[in-house]
């Protein structure tokens, strides 16, 4: 049922899933309908291992890895943290038996890591502030000689905070530790630089930045010894067995090649859409900003209204034909609030009025003003049926 | 556009919620759930004859909390108190012709929330009144699982 019908729907949801490119489609799809396994001798096997060594070169480049050889492709970038964590920790056992991440990471890192905890591994949780923004001085007290891997997030996917990874690199090599990035919200957003940041470990996720479903990939230093999670017939350096996704691991090539092209005006694009509305949504009564202001990915706007609940408000703009995200509890299958917003000092009750929105190629200038007025309409409603 | 899981009728008493708002000096009110849940809810009567003449609701909660407090006011306006009071949570939930499983929590509130607006009438009244609920307030355990 939808109150608003004679309009197109808009999508602000693109941190959950994005639609496939239509040129990644065309670039791929033969993937698809052509059979080659990339182990197979014969000239279709060959065609394919070729197609995937230009997408790991492709995706290497977006990355500014020195070598494709780094690249390992993954089934999704959930895959990609835990081959990192546990790759990495189980390999290294004898370097240590603490692993530390910030606590907002994805819950994929979180849930490694506590698994860890069955292997007689120390789990440690880095704070943040109230901009989500990891406290380098908590790091360096918690960071010992024997920390395995620290895993710190490029961006995070709820409330758009960009960390400070320069910084945060050389502290956790200072103490030899390995650090893992995961870069899934950030790439194709906002360049990456494996070897200026020194990083050991970057998870990238294909459908992040409008590839296909269905493939990640796990950047890993050379040097830096790792172990296979997911065991079989050796693809992949023996790091990832399993017949290899095709038209994924293609598709995720030519995707990062063009959005590696096209993310500086893109981006510049997505600011300004996220500014105009950033700045009208807040006009809104007892309305906030959630994640930092400034050092923010360019196509995130996430919110919090006092008195009113993020999967009513999801609801509601959905009855306007417009597609929103949000941390709320009763939307997720755990009915427990976001980690993420409880990280950054928000109260169960402030964490459930949660709205995040995030833009896409879709979304244009145009869109502004109805998304707007969908919001204000939304929280008006929601705030009359409401006691608090 | 359906939003997936949700009934018809839990979308149309969402998006035109019956009887919202408050009634000053109410003959009865109850108050159930926890901000801190991210469900709670309100519940106002005006009792003649024993009949409950009006009934307003104000919630803060998800969609099916919203839906269900509409709907319990629309059950039980009208009704004998002894017809009010016998509205259990599955009634809501099938009146809306149903709720996904991880919401039917939501309908433990709405019929709580009657039930305790009732109790209230009756304690001002001198009544000697049980209460039988599981949880009026308090830890969100006791009324979402």
């Amino acid at each position: 049922m939808v109150l608003v019908s004679d309009t197109e729907m808009i999508y602000l949801d693109h941190a959950s899933m994005m639609p496939l490119d239509q040129r990644v489609l065309e670039f791929a799809k033969e993937y698809l309908v052509n059979p080659g396994n990339p182990s197979s001798e014969h000239s279709a096997g060959l065609a394919t291992r070729k197609a995937i060594e230009e997408a790991r070169e492709k995706v290497a480049d977006m990355i500014n890895a020195q070598n494709s050889k780094s690249i390992i492709f993954t089934g999704s970038a959930t895959e990609a943290n835990n081959l990192a964590i546990r790759g990495v920790a189980l390999r290294n056992i004898k370097k240590g038996k603490e692993v530390v991440a910030s606590a907002i990471e994805h819950i994929s890192v979180l849930n490694a890591m506590k698994d860890l905890q069955k292997n007689g591994f120390q789990f440690s949780i880095i704070p943040v502030d109230s901009d989500g923004i990891v406290d380098i001085e908590a790091l360096k007290g918690i960071l010992k000689k024997g920390t395995s891997v620290t895993s710190i997030m490029h961006a995070n996917n709820e409330i758009g905070t960009i960390e400070p990874i320069r910084e945060i690199s050389e502290v956790v090599h200072e103490k030899e530790s390995y650090l893992h990035v995961d870069a899934t919200a950030l790439a194709g957003r906002i360049p990456i630089d494996v070897q200026a940041d020194n990083i050991d470990l970057l998870t990238l996720s294909s459908n992040d930045f409008y590839g296909p479903q269905g493939a990640g990939a796990l950047y890993v230093k050379p040097g830096v010894k790792i172990q296979p999670v997911m065991l079989g017939g050796g693809q992949e350096r023996g790091l990832r067995s399993g017949t290899e996704n095709l038209f994924a691991i293609a598709g995720m090539g030519e995707a990062a090649k063009i959005a590696k092209s096209e993310m500086e005006n893109e981006s510049g694009r997505l600011r300004n859409l996220r500014d105009q509305l950033i700045e009208e949504i807040l006009t809104i009564d007892n309305t906030h900003l959630t994640g930092h202001r400034t050092q923010r990915l360019p196509h995130h706007a996430s919110f919090r209204f006092g008195g009113i609940e993020g999967e009513s408000i999801q609801l509601n703009m959905n009855m306007f034909d417009i597609s929103v995200s949000t941390g709320s509890a009763c939307s997720s299958m755990t009915l427990e609030p976001s980690h993420v917003l409880l990280a950054i000092g928000l109260s169960h009750e402030e964490a459930h009025g949660s709205m995040v929105l995030t833009l896409g190629r879709s979304n244009t200038i145009e869109q502004i003003p109805r998304i707007v007025q969908a919001v204000k309409d939304t929280t008006r409603r929601l705030r009359e049926l409401s006691l608090l | 556009m359906a939003a997936v899981g949700y009934s018809e009728k839990v979308l149309e008493h969402f998006i035109k919620p019956r009887n919202v708002g408050t009634i000053e000096n109410p003959d009865g009110y109850g108050k159930v759930g926890n901000p801190v849940c991210g469900d709670q809810m309100e519940i106002y009567i005006k009792v003649e004859g024993d009949r409950i003449k009006d009934i307003k609701f104000r919630t803060f909660g998800c969609g099916s909390a919203i839906a269900t407090s509409s709907m319990v006011t629309e059950l039980a306006k009208g009704k004998h108190l002894d017809e009010a009071i016998k509205i259990t949570r599955s009634d809501v939930a099938s009146e809306l012709d149903g709720l996904p499983p991880r919401k039917m929590h939501c309908s433990n509130l709405a019929a709580d929330a009657l039930h305790e607006a009732i109790r209230d009438y009756r304690r001002k009244r001198g009544e000697d009144v049980k209460d039988d609920t599981p949880a009026k307030h308090g830890s969100c355990g006791n009324h979402c699982h």
